[in-house]
């Protein structure tokens, strides 16, 4: 054991992990040459490069899980299609992102989704069917579907598996990438594989602790505030007319950036940016839901 | 500490520090995204040790778990120092450069050996061994603490314990090293630094420098007392010896949340003028003369607060306040106003410029910044100034600027001031649930799955031992009074252990029990360390849910 006494202050210098030292990686983006900081993703460098890149199992604040295939792009000298959200972006990588085969497969990935799912909340997704000209209803009416009544077991969320597209982004939310409650998984296989809590118990008796952080993260509104749900069964959402406003939230002293989304002059949910380093758009129970006395509940 | 009244360290620093030491605190649940940083270091790899007499949410997190007796922390404490020099793993150059009074403490840790220590705290001496080593040894490390260490009659002496192990080892005052505590409310930070405590003006700047005062005076036209104020516990002293004959209370319910609260309600409604700002009729209000309704700050009024890494952030009005209720701000100014002053409205951007005005530490923070940068810690004196992540960094520098060094303080062992005897032999400690909030003013309406209710917690053992079934209603007393309250036996405490909340006053007034003896420095009460007795209620028996006993000057002698 050496002595704490022969140790340097070498890492009060230290700061957070800086990749800005390393060299910048250069790549071609549809024949546009751009540089990505070293550690980018080759998503990164299609936005750095101006282009859209359709998404959907990927957030910001999660790690990607590779399970929709959405954001493939032609990789020069590779056999298969590249997901761009989590391949590293590297020297000399010429990369085509609206090829004949990238078109192919993403309209492919769209109708199959599309056919067997309720994509009516999936804002993106949906206008994305008509972009890639996918055509769900070539595959008739032959189709299964989860076909299942909305799970409302609670007051806070609920669950409706016929929007589920099995992303993985609420299971990672709730597990190694935020929360660490591992209350729900992946169950069944095949056609029956779906998003369940331990033993497909109830949510209240799961280990779920209400922070609904799987809710923010859901791309296709399967999960869902019982608020929205309920104001959406009313026919009284209506997401034009709401506005955002960033505040602090109210509880304990951590300091958690709220955005209130407010619809008749009425909270109507609670989310946080993804991009702010206090939450990094994860919140708790009583941030995600504790507001209901500033109308007076 | 050392100072300025504020964490020395970032959220971002503990995802990268190499031990976390958690004292005093649940931060899983009564924290939870500060301890989503804390996971992230865990995941990197980061060594994790518990302190608590409960075996937390977070301690499952944790590597080790040292479950002490309640009110030990500074045995547990001086253990650790005394260990860390007996084997030489201090920092003897920081110290020798940076601190001052090293020969002194040595000397006071002495007593404190590992079999004299573990004998104390009920904590293996295997794992204060194995905290001390791995601590003094890391790279970096962090001490987080938060009520566990202070709602304690020696509250100060706890944290100046924590304090002594961070100077012994030269884990603050850079990235990843760093003395943490989490503050409990969104603002608690914001409050103090704006000068909300009896000796201080904004930016920590003292009552009694009177060139301080001179400043202030200069743009408030008016002058400064410059005596210190009293702080709360010592408000409602005055109150008792009818020194303090008028409240203005804002944004507390002292009628709910202080310790022996049957005292303070009686203490509260023999006010010759009792006004309330708050936005809900509380219990404190109800007893009010006037009452003043007030916005709800976060949600329907501008403004700032402050987060526990010193971080200033801007709150926003989303919603318009309800009826006649208005902002604090215009509440202050119109009070103002008719006294005569002339105050007109303010905004709260121009107090916010007044503050900078005044506030060294906050003269950088131009609301257009504080907007623009999703807020800035702490001190930022320039506008050019990016804020600071962690303080005391001046004690690694080879020159000091003229500065003496960070003081090591010798503090001892005490514990709690009520002792446990046969007629109250179980120890009563409270805390927070995930999903509730202090008195509940706010968490109240919440309609929470996990919510479990008021119940009184308690070790299987206890429970076989009282013939306490899972879910029976027992009758808690302490000496200043009894409350109903259902059991619920748990695997997570030792023996000899309750525990409950405070988060449903309307339903059981567990401040009822508290003990209202406090830290003559802070003027916290020891909420968790009261001496009670749970007696079973036999069938048929319809006391009452509870009982003051209605004698305020009852006092046990405690060790």
């Amino acid at each position: 054991m050496t002595s704490s006494s022969e140790r340097t202050a070498t890492s009060s210098e230290r700061t957070a992990t800086d990749t800005s030292l390393e060299t910048p990686v250069r790549l071609s983006i549809d024949e546009v040459d751009v540089e990505v900081a070293a550690g980018a993703s080759v998503l990164d460098a299609c936005t750095a490069a101006g282009i859209d890149t359709p998404t959907l199992c990927f957030a910001e604040n999660l790690t990607p899980v590779n399970a929709c295939r959405i954001c493939v792009v032609e990789h020069e000298g590779s056999r298969t299609l590249i997901p761009a959200c989590s391949r590293r972006a590297e020297d000399g990588m010429a990369i085509q992102t609206d090829s004949e085969r990238v078109r192919h497969s993403r309209k492919m990935i769209l109708e199959f989704l599309a056919s067997g799912v309720d994509l009516s909340q999936a804002d993106p997704l949906a206008s994305l069917v008509s972009e890639y000209g996918a055509d769900p209803a070539r595959y008739g009416d032959a189709v299964a579907t989860m076909d299942e009544d909305v799970r409302i077991e609670d007051d806070l969320y609920v669950r409706d598996y016929d929007k589920c597209v099995l992303c993985y982004k609420c299971v990672e939310a709730c597990g190694d990438d935020a929360q660490h409650t591992f209350a729900i998984a992946v169950a069944g296989r095949g056609f029956d594989a779906r998003i369940s809590t331990e033993f497909d118990v109830e949510l209240p008796d799961s280990a779920c602790v209400y922070c609904g952080n799987c809710v923010a993260v859901c791309p296709t509104n399967a999960l869902q505030f019982t608020t929205e749900f309920d104001l959406r069964t009313a026919g009284e959402w209506r997401p034009d007319e709401q506005t955002t406003t960033r505040t602090v939230c109210s509880y304990c002293g951590v300091g958690c950036n709220l955005d209130l989304h407010v619809q008749d002059e009425t909270i109507v949910k609670v989310t946080s940016p993804n991009d702010h380093s206090v939450t990094s758009g994860h919140l708790c129970i009583k941030g995600r839901f504790g507001w209901g006395y500033v109308h007076g509940r | 500490m050392f100072g300025a009244g504020g964490g020395t360290s970032s959220y971002a620093e503990v995802e990268e520090t190499d031990v976390v030491v958690l004292w005093g605190s649940n931060a899983r649940e009564a924290h939870p995204i500060f301890f989503h940083h804390v996971l992230k270091s865990l995941d990197a790899g980061a060594k994790m040790f518990c302190v608590d007499p409960r075996r937390t949410s977070s301690a499952k997190f944790a590597d080790v778990w040292l479950g002490l007796t309640v009110g030990t922390d500074i045995a547990l404490a001086n253990a650790l120092g005394r260990q860390i020099i007996a084997n030489g793993w201090h920092h003897q150059r920081f110290i020798d450069h940076s601190t001052t009074g090293f020969a002194e403490y040595a000397e006071a840790v002495q007593p404190y050996t590992l079999d004299h220590a573990s004998t104390i705290t009920g904590v293996p001496a295997s794992a204060i061994a194995e905290l001390a080593e791995a601590y003094a040894t890391a790279d970096t490390a962090q001490i987080l603490w938060t009520l566990g260490i202070t709602e304690h009659h020696n509250a100060v002496d706890n944290v100046l314990s924590l304090c002594n192990l961070a100077l012994l080892t030269g884990h603050v005052g850079r990235w990843g090293s760093g003395l943490v505590p989490l503050r409990g409310q969104n603002n608690v930070q914001g409050g103090g630094d704006m000068g909300a405590l009896p000796n201080k003006l904004p930016g920590f700047q003292d009552v009694v420098d009177s060139r301080a005062r001179a400043r202030f005076e200069a743009v408030w036209g008016r002058p400064v007392p410059p005596e210190p104020g009293i702080h709360l516990t010592l408000m409602f002293e005055a109150m008792e010896a009818g020194d303090l004959r008028a409240v203005y209370c804002i944004g507390e319910n002292p009628a709910d949340s202080e310790a022996d609260v049957t005292h303070a309600r009686t203490l509260l409604s023999n006010l010759d003028l009792l006004v309330v700002q708050d936005i809900f009729l509380t219990r404190t209000a109800e007893l009010a003369d006037v009452v003043l309704p007030a916005s709800v700050a976060w949600a329907e009024s501008e403004g700032t607060v402050t987060s526990s890494e010193r971080r200033v952030q801007r709150v926003r009005a989303a919603v318009p306040p309800p009826g006649e209720a208005r902002h604090d701000i215009d509440i202050f100014a119109d009070l103002a106003n008719r006294m005569g002053a002339q105050w007109g409205r303010p905004s709260a951007e121009q107090l916010w410029d007044e503050v900078r005005s005044l506030s060294p530490l906050h003269e950088g923070m131009s609301w257009d910044r504080l907007e623009a940068e999703g807020g800035l810690q702490w001190p930022c004196p320039t506008e050019d100034h990016p804020g600071s992540p962690f303080l005391h960094g001046w004690l690694w520098e080879d020159d000091l600027g003229g500065r003496t060094g960070a003081p090591f303080s010798v503090v001892a062992h005490e514990g709690p001031k009520e002792a446990l005897t046969e007629e109250f032999p179980l120890r009563l400690t409270t805390g927070r649930a995930l999903d509730s909030y202090n008195t509940g003013v706010q968490s109240g309406s919440l309609v929470s799955p996990i919510r479990y209710g008021h119940t009184i917690d308690l070790n299987a053992g206890d429970a076989a031992l009282l013939d306490v079934a899972d879910g029976e209603r027992v009758m808690v007393s302490s000496v200043r009074g009894s409350v109903e309250m259902a059991a619920r036996i748990v695997a997570d405490l030792p023996p000899g252990l309750a525990f409950t909340t405070f988060h449903f006053s309307e339903l059981v007034d567990v401040n009822v029990l508290t003990n209202d003896a406090w830290d003559k420095r802070s003027g916290t009460a020891e909420f968790k360390a009261a001496s009670i007795r749970i007696d079973k209620i036999e069938n048929g028996n319809d006391q009452m849910s509870q009982t003051g006993s209605g004698d305020p000057t009852t006092e046990t002698d405690g060790g």
